[in-house]
């Protein structure tokens, strides 16, 4: 994880050893924010698995709020998904 | 009023259909991208709640077998179903040959193939038991290695008949079964894995055939890799989902326009019923279709039926190659990604930020 920008407002997190699959995802739980004003993800070059996300807050606010609600909230889904997936599972075999 | 009432039904309904149905045109698809972030439509609510969330979401499980899973997840977003999927394919470890030591291979297939063929065959082991080889470690220990050994020599049947040409009369082990991969346990292995039987998941893969004379003596070692790495770590034989379809008649349909529209779509999705000596259509279960778009060659139904699709009801389809069972697969693939959040949370938290 590396940051640099202007601000604290808008940031440009880059994450190492990931792609789209935790690019596109994080990117919608952070838009889903309303504090943010803009966030985007973008693969740098192909055969470096590293990705730039960015993030621009409305008002003051530190752009790392908003990372750390998405990822929390991306938590929170998987853990609704899992716990929902393996209930039914349940009752099917049961 | 009761004009405005219904440009503000209609716009209303337009929006409805833009936040909740990706429509299949004549020509080209659109609503593809999600747009319902906060602050896009006036009068919806649609910053993330967790709690509205879940009300909203279920799974439902439709058909489950022993190495294919069908189900159903509804009110979840593409990004997120997608990052299901790429996981499933690509990220979830599973246990293959890596390292393949030859010692003596005089058949018709050269080392390297023969190599490559080996490293393709699902071998039967749980990887949650077993870690990631280190890097640079290249002799690999009983934690992180399962080693296999195949072993076999092809010889003439002296009892043959002398005029038969059947190569399974004439010749003893001439072809190389998956199955004549044995184990051989590796320092504590047999104590760490008492009644643990590892073994290639089908007994019948062809992996060479070999003429008298030729034999083949060859140690493999297992390692845990992912998809991403080589395929052939790759835990699912597929994995992919589909958004439901919803097909919608804009007008009743009659006769034989009803009949033609039975045909253009799948069987099972349009069935006609008999209202009042006529024959009128109505969509059965719009679930079976595949979309082939047929209705929009026929100019007369082209205008009459609207092709979509639920923008957040996703059936996904898994199938295993048998070496974990397909519901294990994807709780894996939801812990992998609870995994990749945690691992940027606790970097957040450690580094500080200037």
């Amino acid at each position: 994880v590396q940051a640099d920008g202007t601000d604290g407002n808008c940031v440009t997190f880059v994450l190492h050893d990931e792609d789209h699959t935790l690019g596109n995802s994080l990117r919608y739980m952070v838009m889903k924010n309303p504090d943010v004003e803009f966030c985007g993800y973008c693969i740098t070059h192909p055969s470096e698995s590293k990705i730039n996300f960015r993030i621009q807050t409305r008002g003051t606010l530190p752009a790392v709020e908003p990372f750390r609600k998405g990822l929390n909230d991306l938590m929170g889904v998987c853990q609704h998904v899992l716990n929902t997936f393996e209930v039914r599972l349940f009752l099917k075999s049961s | 009023p009761l004009a405005a009432a219904a440009m503000a039904m209609a716009a209303k309904r337009g929006t409805e259909e833009m936040r909740e149905r990706v429509v299949l045109g004549e020509f080209g698809v659109r609503n593809v991208h999600t747009t319902d972030f906060p602050g896009n439509y006036p009068g919806y609510e649609d910053a993330w709640d967790q709690r509205r969330f879940e009300e909203a979401f279920r799974v439902d499980i439709i058909r489950e077998e022993e190495a294919a899973l069908e189900f159903d997840m509804v009110g979840i977003d593409a990004a997120i179903a997608n990052a299901f999927r790429r996981i499933l394919l690509a990220e979830v470890p599973t246990m293959a040959v890596e390292k393949v030591f030859v010692y003596n291979n005089t058949s018709i297939v050269q080392d390297e193939i023969l190599a490559h063929r080996l490293g393709l065959i699902p071998i039967r082991a749980d990887p949650r038991l077993f870690e990631y080889r280190n890097q640079g470690d290249e002799e690999g220990t009983e934690i992180d290695t399962l080693q296999f050994q195949l072993k076999i020599k092809c010889s003439r049947n002296p009892q043959a008949a002398k005029e038969s040409s059947d190569p399974n009369e004439l010749y003893f082990n001439h072809k190389v079964y998956s199955k004549h991969m044995t184990w051989v346990p590796l320092g504590n292995q047999t104590d760490l894995f008492p009644d643990a039987d590892f073994r290639p998941v089908h007994d019948d893969i062809l992996i060479a055939l070999l003429r008298p004379g030729q034999e083949i003596d060859v140690l493999m070692h297992c390692v845990k890799g992912i998809g991403k790495d080589h395929a052939k770590f790759s835990p699912v034989a597929t994995a992919s989902y589909r958004l439901l379809p919803d097909i919608t008649l804009l007008q009743p349909i009659e006769e034989e326009a009803a009949e033609m529209l039975q045909k253009c779509f799948s069987p099972g999705v349009i069935e006609i019923q008999n209202i009042k000596g006529k024959k009128v259509a109505r969509v059965a279960n719009a679930r079976l279709d595949t979309f082939s778009r047929e209705v929009f060659r026929h100019e007369g139904l082209k205008n009459l039926v609207r092709l979509a699709r639920v923008r957040n009801h996703y059936i996904f389809s898994v199938e295993s190659t048998g070496i974990l069972p397909p519901d294990v697969l994807v709780s894996e693939a939801i812990k992998i990604l609870m995994g990749k959040c945690q691992r940027f949370l606790n970097e957040l938290d450690s580094v500080p930020m200037e």
